[in-house]
């Protein structure tokens, strides 16, 4: 199957996503934000639209229109967090906004709301073209490392937040940092696995990783390793099996392993 | 809507309710507004907003399933709405609410969710043109018997919550107390979890999948940033959430553009105000 290029650059971008993911992921669950990672995968979508709207490329808006609400969520809450309902509402309002851009575009000359949607939605990893993998693989090393880079401040702000302060580490600018990384992740990855599957990457394999082990390190890296293998197995099964969509396979292999955690947890809880 | 505005009341509102779409949308959207604020006025207070939120999403599993195997779309909506919320119950176990691995598993609910719900629409070869209506409803397509079975269902789940509703406030404000008082804890959770699912699959078969939280968070929000008396509170969401469905709906009959639109907007531009309100009044009582 890797004789096929678009089954090399499927491969090539989303080893690096789900990496990128699974590190970012195991974060967003520690901190309980991932109802802002859900918001953000939905102002995404809405990113997508605005700019075929407005004849940008999609990257574009997707970029600019996640950044801007990711720290502007965190500038709103306290400690450069934010509450849930503020989130509902915001994002709401932001979706709102989505089914006013379909309607113009599906009067527009361009038409293809239909399709649009359907691939903002459930991402077409099989149609990546070389240069779009590369780059989304390069964002994505980029986001891994500026979170390792930062993993010892943050890890302290999130466990400890008065600790951290004392320490000197600026919570405020870190949290909203942390939102706006969280936010590259899922402009960059609506592109691969589409805006609302992006949240089972961030979800199931951290949280799979934080019922079995505490340690940070270990947990971050068994986050990534089950990102990545439910990005392999997922892409090798719709492969085979025509009817399946990459995305269904991917979130389904990394959810059987959340459940499998979970289980696994309980058991030995006792 | 081509319709123009005439600038006169009384004939504007005539012309509004000539149309039987029109008379079951307002029916339908009065129902919904009264059931959404009612429980989401209790959903914003437990915290469980992402939990709601991922309860709405089930909605396309439910609809492309049942779409699937033939069942009616309505029963499909419940059934998935009704499975997650004992899912997401039984897999958080004794944890507390809106703890990080609680967050895990609600979204890894949802998106499996998802997930199964695409695969139904690849299976079943369904139009992508569902799938707009799926996510960003149909105000407009409303039919007398799904009226009818909305006001069952909203009857149900709101006097289940008049009847509860002591006993839920404090359970939510403080669990710990509740068991002390030899309430039943696990069932008044489990039970409010499920009048949720309920809710929300009502809500959103009018508002669509994603929009349900125009009226599930909206006005209880709003209502909660001017009181944190419940009685008064709930009345204040039930006001809000009909003015935003009321006014959403006869903007969006003379206007070319959707309904979900006005109705998120209206709700944001509530919510701004209400937190508006809030914060000149606490800073009037600082001074």
């Amino acid at each position: 199957m890797f004789a096929h290029a678009f089954v090399r650059n499927a491969y090539l971008a989303g080893t690096f996503i789900a990496l990128a993911c699974g590190i970012v992921g195991w974060f967003v669950v520690l901190r309980a934000q991932l109802f802002a990672g859900d918001a953000l995968t939905h102002v995404a979508f809405v990113g997508a639209i605005a700019a075929a709207v407005l004849g940008y490329t999609e990257l574009v808006g997707l970029f600019v229109l996640t950044l801007a609400v990711a720290v502007g969520m965190g500038a709103l809450g306290r400690h450069g967090q934010a509450d849930d309902a503020a989130i509902g509402i915001v994002f709401a309002w932001i979706l709102g906004l989505g089914v006013l851009l379909l309607a113009i575009l599906a009067t527009s000359a361009s038409g293809g709301s239909g399709v649009t949607l359907a691939h903002t939605l459930f991402g077409s990893i099989y149609s990546l073209t070389p240069g779009g993998s590369r780059l989304a693989a390069g964002i994505a090393v980029a986001v891994a490392l500026a979170v390792l880079v930062a993993v010892r401040p943050l890890l302290l702000a999130t466990l400890d937040g008065e600790l951290a302060s004392a320490r000197g580490i600026p919570i405020r600018a870190l949290g909203i940092g942390f939102l706006a990384v969280l936010a590259v992740v899922t402009a960059e990855s609506t592109q691969a696995v589409g805006a609302l599957l992006l949240l089972g990457l961030l979800a199931a394999p951290a949280g799979a990783a934080q019922r079995l082990t505490a340690s940070p390190y270990g947990g971050l890296a068994l986050s990534a390793l089950l990102a990545v293998l439910a990005m392999w197995g997922g892409l090798a099964l719709s492969y085979q099996i025509a009817s399946l969509p990459p995305s269904s396979a991917i979130i389904g292999l990394a959810g059987a392993a959340y459940g499998a955690a979970t289980l696994y947890a309980r058991a030995r809880e006792g | 809507m081509s319709t123009r505005l005439s600038l006169d009341p009384i004939s504007d509102l005539r012309e509004l309710f000539a149309f039987p779409f029109m008379v079951n949308a307002l029916e339908a959207g009065t129902i919904v507004a009264v059931l959404a604020a009612v429980v989401g006025w209790y959903m914003v207070l437990r915290r469980q907003t992402f939990a709601g939120h991922t309860l709405s999403v089930m909605a396309f599993p439910g609809a492309a399933g049942a779409a699937l195997v033939g069942l009616p779309t309505g029963l499909g909506y419940y059934v998935a709405c009704g499975g997650a919320a004992l899912f997401m119950r039984r897999a958080r176990g004794s944890a507390r609410r809106s703890y990080g691995t609680e967050t895990a598993t609600i979204a890894t609910v949802q998106v499996v969710g998802l997930a199964a719900g695409y695969l139904f629409l690849s299976l079943g070869n369904a139009v992508l043109g569902g799938t707009e209506t799926l996510l960003f409803g149909t105000f407009l397509g409303v039919s007398r018997t799904q009226v009818l079975a909305l006001l069952i269902v909203a009857a149900v789940a709101v006097t289940l919550v008049a009847v509860s509703a002591r006993p839920l406030l404090l359970e939510t404000i403080d669990p710990e107390a509740a068991r002390a008082r030899g309430l039943p804890v696990a069932i008044l959770d489990t039970g409010f979890l499920l009048v949720l699912a309920a809710a929300v699959a009502a809500t959103s078969q009018i508002t669509g999948a994603l929009l349900v939280f125009a009226l599930l968070v909206a006005p209880a929000a709003a209502a909660q940033q001017l009181t944190m008396r419940p009685g008064i509170g709930l009345v204040l969401s039930v006001v809000f959430a009909l003015l935003i469905v009321w006014l959403g709906l006869g903007i969006a009959y003379f206007s070319i553009y959707p309904v979900g639109f006005y109705v998120t907007s209206i709700a944001f531009a509530l919510f701004l105000a209400a937190r508006l309100v809030r914060s000149i009044r606490t800073r009037r009582r600082a001074r």
